[in-house]
Parts: structure tokens; sequence; C-alpha cells
């Protein structure tokens, strides 16, 4: 059965509504500096921006535990941030900077911190989702009551290690939670072009995991429905899995045309963007006022400019350090 | 500057002229793949052939390459002539089963009744700061399989060429195409065609060394033929074209006229191509060497991000052209 709890801003306590929207605020910026660095070749390689997706890193991520995990795709920036890597080491390593959250040798598609139990990153599509079943297996036998969450797009359920995992999780009953950004593409390809099922949740209900569906442009609700899917799997129901309904404002990655949609299909989305009408809602409800936001931005504009800063002063990781890091263990 | 019997053209397009002379030429020939269609192609290789040929016979397919690599093995075995793209080499190993434990063994296993003429393209190799998911040069793992036909294309007339004569060949047959030479330009004749797929080629003669190379090492290796002709040292370019089978007769008879050879590998040394190449050459042509054969191949780690870690994890023509002075130094 799939549930999707609503959510009503006007219970909110205006530090948390200010929580969220500056949550949502830091990706939105840091992406759009992302972009500019991008176009300036500071940034090379792959790059996917998150934009228009930020109520579902924010909203998703509010009940995990800082001991939880999180396993991520290539289009993790925002979930890195929202996850507590700091800004500037992500930003370094997108340099290719040894001061990098992967000393320079991820870039942007492969961010990991072990710290923030960010464990990437992963550019194989769905390669990422039975990675999150193995961390949620070795909490169950060290009996720990922690949570790993995992984020792939909808063009990952095609896929078949996305089949084996709910399949594992659901019958070793393993504390994961499976985040399924739908944003209706895979690169060029439409959810109707790639599912013969399309109702994600059905797919996912059918390996008797139960289900969320949350409008992944609204940051309340994507909070609403992680959290009774995490809170359901810590207390040991086992896995479960959500549907954020979301859309990407901009291209799959730096490299892409974009042929394959409507500008206006694009543009009916943009109306509902999460930031700006999260923005308004609290606004309207006497949660937020200019100076409020004004400051909101001005912080988080601070932040990315230090961590601008900080990746521009990095350091290139000395050409002998090329060979380190292939065994833990010195193998020659 | 194009002469009349000749029009400039990149591999990309001559990649796509092929697969557009296919289609037309073959009524059983279809391409199969993600995103070859709407979105046009991951590299932009089948940009325009679904407005040509439509969705029949350019079919996208979804994120599930187990499952199209294997529909394209059952509808070869059908009596279609499938060519079936994966995006990269990082993402063939989601279907490497269906490669290795089908495509390659079905003839063998069946005792003679069923072969696979299939014909799977797919991007290869670094240089692009993709990082390690998206920059492995696996070719050499899919030569190590029997039962495959593995092509590797580094020149304009091969990418044109290649895929015509694969699609003749009664077995299945992997074209490797560098992702770094997508964009390179040169001169084709207008007339070009097929190619054989049997013979390794030499590409410039020279007599004091042999360059032996394939693919993406091509144009490094005749970088380094010109850096050494400076020198007053004539190095003979060798372009293997195909790693399986290899060209006995062609890499010994370059070593019989040289007498010393470079192999140049983008893949891993240990255990890789130029690793067999060398072994054919001792088992060969041992008395016919001067010098002991030497390689020079990436570096023995995942492909990192940064620019300068990843130039160093390369061959470059410079490394080429140590490799053949310190040969033709040890002249006796
Ligand atoms: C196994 C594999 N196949 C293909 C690709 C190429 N690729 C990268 S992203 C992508 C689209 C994925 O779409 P989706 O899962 O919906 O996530 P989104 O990009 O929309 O966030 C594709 C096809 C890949 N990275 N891995």
């Amino acid at each position: 059965m799939t549930t999707t709890p609503s959510a009503d801003p006007s219970s909110l306590e205006r530090e948390e509504a200010h929580a969220l929207l500056k949550g949502m605020l830091r990706v939105r910026r840091f992406e759009e500096r992302c972009i500019e660095l991008y176009s300036a070749a500071r940034i090379r390689g792959f790059m996917h921006v998150y934009i228009g997706e930020e109520a579902v890193a924010v909203g998703a991520m509010q009940s995990l535990r800082p001991d939880d995990a999180v396993v991520s795709t290539y289009r993790e920036h925002g979930h890195a941030l929202v996850r507590g890597v700091p800004a500037a080491s992500i930003l370094a390593e997108m340099y290719g900077k040894a001061e990098g959250c992967s000393r320079g040798h991820g870039g942007s598609m492969h961010l990991f911190d072990l710290a923030a139990r960010f464990y990437g990153g992963n550019a194989i599509v769905a390669g990422g989702i039975p990675i999150a079943v193995g961390l949620a297996l070795a909490d169950k036998l060290q009996g720990r009551d922690r949570v790993s969450a995992c984020f792939f797009g909808e063009g990952a359920v095609a896929e078949g290690a996305f089949h084996e995992s709910l399949n594992l999780a659901a019958l070793w009953r393993l504390p994961v939670v499976f985040f399924c950004e739908n944003n209706l593409y895979a690169m060029g390809t439409a959810l109707t072009r790639s599912e013969s099922q399309t109702d994600l949740t059905a797919k996912a209900a059918s390996y008797a995991v139960p289900t969320w569906a949350a409008d992944g442009m609204d940051v309340l609700a994507c909070r609403a429905a992680a959290g009774q899917a995490v809170a359901a799997t810590r207390a040991g129901a086992g896995p479960a899995f959500v549907e954020f309904r979301t859309y990407r404002f901009r291209a799959h990655s730096m490299y892409d045309p974009e042929l394959y949609r409507p500008k206006a299909e694009v543009q009916r989305w943009k109306q509902r963007d999460p930031v700006e009408t999260f923005a308004a809602a609290l606004q309207d409800l006497g949660l937020l006022d200019r100076a409020e936001h004004d400051a909101l931005e001005r912080d988080v504009a601070a932040e990315i400019d230090d961590a601008v800063a900080f990746a521009e002063r990095g350091t290139l990781e000395p050409v002998e350090a090329l060979t380190d890091h292939v065994y833990r263990r010195r193998v020659r | 500057m194009s002469s009349p019997a000749t029009v400039e053209t990149t591999f990309r397009e001559a990649f796509r002229e092929a697969l557009r002379d296919a289609l037309q030429r073959d009524p059983l020939a279809f391409v199969m793949g993600e995103d070859v269609g709407r979105y046009g192609g991951c590299f932009g290789v089948t940009h325009g052939l679904l407005e040509e040929f439509g969705p029949e016979r350019v079919r996208d397919t979804p994120l599930s390459e187990a499952g199209f690599v294997g529909a394209g093995i059952g509808a070869a075995l059908g009596g279609m002539h499938p060519i079936v793209e994966i995006m990269t080499v990082n993402f063939s190993l989601l279907a490497l089963d269906q490669i290795m434990n089908n495509a390659a063994t079905l003839l063998h296993m069946s005792g003679g009744q069923l072969n696979v003429p299939i014909v799977i393209r797919m991007t290869t190799g670094a240089g692009r700061q993709l990082a390690a998911q998206h920059s492995h040069s696996l070719e050499g793992l899919y030569a190590h399989i029997p039962g495959l036909r593995v092509l590797t294309p580094g020149t304009l007339e091969d990418a044109r060429g290649m895929l015509w004569t694969a699609l003749q060949d009664p077995d299945p047959v992997l074209i490797f195409e560098h992702g770094a030479l997508y964009p390179a330009r040169g001169e084709l004749a207008h007339d070009a065609g097929p190619v054989g797929i049997d013979e390794a080629a030499v590409r410039r003669p020279g007599e004091d060394v042999t360059l032996c190379a394939y693919g993406g090492g091509l144009p490094k290796a005749l970088s380094a033929a010109a850096l050494l002709e400076a020198d007053g040292i004539s190095a003979e370019v060798l372009d293997l074209r195909t790693l399986r089978p290899l060209d006995d007769a062609a890499i010994l008879g370059s070593v019989a006229r040289t007498h010393r050879m470079v192999v140049v590998d983008e893949g891993w040394r240990s255990v890789g191509v130029a690793a067999e190449v060398c072994t054919r050459v001792m088992e060969g042509a041992f008395y016919e060497l001067d010098a002991p054969v030497a390689r020079v191949c990436g570096a023995e780690v995942p492909v990192p991000y940064a620019a300068h870690l990843e130039q160093a994890a390369l061959p470059q023509p410079q490394d080429i052209a140590a490799a053949a002075r310190r040969l033709v130094g040890s002249r006796g």
C-alpha cells in the first residue's frame, strides 16, 4: 500500500522553516555557481546538477541521523551538501584538488566522505543500490539501529540491480530506505518509454516492501513521507521505498542539447520551483520576512564564496601519488 | 584541405556514416541501445538516424544492459543483424555475463548449431576527465574471451569501414571506439567503404624500431614516431586493428624488419594486451630482437579525475618516444 502523507506548513516553527529553506538555497546557489565555474573550465568532466530537485534531498534527509549511511549517484552535489559534506571540500573535489573530499581522484560524479557516512558518488546507474543493502546488512548483523538510505533516479528502476536489491532487502528485512527520485527522464528517455509499469511504487510493492509517494516539489511532503518510511525501517519493519515526484530544470549534464523534452513542459514545472514556492508559502504564513530571506541568501553566498576561495587556493596532488590508494596495503 | 577525392570528416561522423550505410543496405540490421534515438546518441554518433530510419530500426532501450544485450543475442539467433550500442565499456560490465556466457560460447556449447551474428559497439578509453567509472580501457578483457572478435578502429578508414565487415561476420564482433577520437578530424576518401578486419596494418614504415599500437594509442604512436624522426630514429608504426584474433604474422614481420618493439596500450599493463603481444614476440621472434620488448601502458590505477593525474596515468607520445630511444640506444 502506498501512503502519501500530506504536509501542512501552518504548523511549522519559524526556525525549522528557515532551516529547510536555507538547506534548499544552499544546494541551488551552490550549483548555480558550479555551472559558472564549469563554463569557466574550472570544473571539468561530466557534471550533473540537481536544480529543481532540492526539496527531495532536504526533505528526505531530515529524519536521518549522523550515524546513518547515505548512498548516492552521479547527481549528488545536493545530497552531499545536505548530508553535511563541507561545500569547500566538494568544490575542491570538482576542481581536482588534493583538498577535495576524494583528493581530486573522483570529481563531480564521485564525492565520498566517510566522516559524513556519505558513500558516493556512483556513476554506474543503480550501482549504489546493492551497496546500501550491504551497509544495512552490516548494521543488522552487528545489532546497530542505523538506517542506510540510497538515492537513485527512476531510470535505475529498469536495471536488474534495483530488483535484486529490493528482493534481498525485503527477504532479509534489512534497514534500508530506497529513495527514488522520479524526475521523469533518464537522459533523453522518458519514463513512459522505459517502463511497462510506470507506477514505481506498485513495482516496489511487488517485493512486499511498504511504499510512500511524495510531491517532490514540496519539501514538507518529502519530509513527511521520508519521515514515516525511515521511522518504520528504524523500528525494524524492514526496507521502505519512497518515490519523490520531481523534475530537473536543467539538462541531464552540461553536454546535453536537450532535444527530447518540450520547453513548455520545463516552464510548467518551473512554476512549481520548490525553493520559490516554499519561500512564498512562508511569507504568506508570516514565517519569513524580506530581511530574514536576505540574511539567508547572504549566509549561503558567503559559504559558497569561501568554498570557491578554498578550491582556488587548493593544491594539486603530486603526480607521485598517482598510484596511492589502489590497495590499502602497499602492493607492488 | 579536401581534395576532390576526399572529404574532411570526424571519427564521430565516420562511425555514423557506417551505421547509416548498414541500415540502408541490410534490412535485417537495426541499432539498439540507451538513448540512441531521441537523445541523439550519448556521444552523438547516432544523431539523426531515428528520423531517417524510424523507431523500429533505431531502438531506444531502458537502462538494462544485461537485458538488451541479451535480447540482441536472441535477435541474432532469430535471424536479425543487431548492432547494439553500449554507452561506455564500463557499463558493458553489466552485460558481461551475456557477452561472455552466451554470445561467446553458444556456438561451441551447441556443437556448432547456434551462431551469434551480433555487433556490439561501445566507447572506451580515458582523457576526458570522466574519472574511473567512465574511462577504462577494457578491450583487453574482451580480447581474453574465445568466441569474440575484438576490433579497435584507430583511423577514419577503419571507423568508416569496420562495421559493415563486422556485420558480415557470423560471429559476435565487439567494436571499441575511443572516446577521445570522436572529434578528431581528417581526410577520408569519398568512396570509403568496408575494410578487412583480419589484418594489422603498417601505418608508417620505419627501420629502427616498431611502435605497436591500436585505437586511441595509434595517433600517440604516430606523434611519437614524428618526435623520433627529429632524433634521426626511423620508427615503424604498426596498428593492431583487431585485438582478437591478433595478427601474429604482422607483429612478427615487423619485429623481423626493425628488431625492436615498443607496445603501446592505454589499458593496464598487468595481464593485458601489451603483455600478450610481448609474449607472442618472445615465442615467435625472440632471435630477431636486438633489445627486450618495451611496454608503455596505462598506470595501474583506476583512472583519476584531476587532469594532471589522468594525463600521468596515460601513455603519452613522449613516453613512447623515450621507450623507443632506450631500445635504440641499447643497440649492440
Ligand atoms: C549502467 C549505466 N548505464 C548507462 C549510464 C549512462 N547514464 C548516466 S546517467 C543516465 C540517466 C539516468 O537517469 P535516472 O536514473 O532517471 O537519473 P537522473 O539522471 O534522472 O537523476 C544514464 C543513461 C550509466 N551511467 N550507467
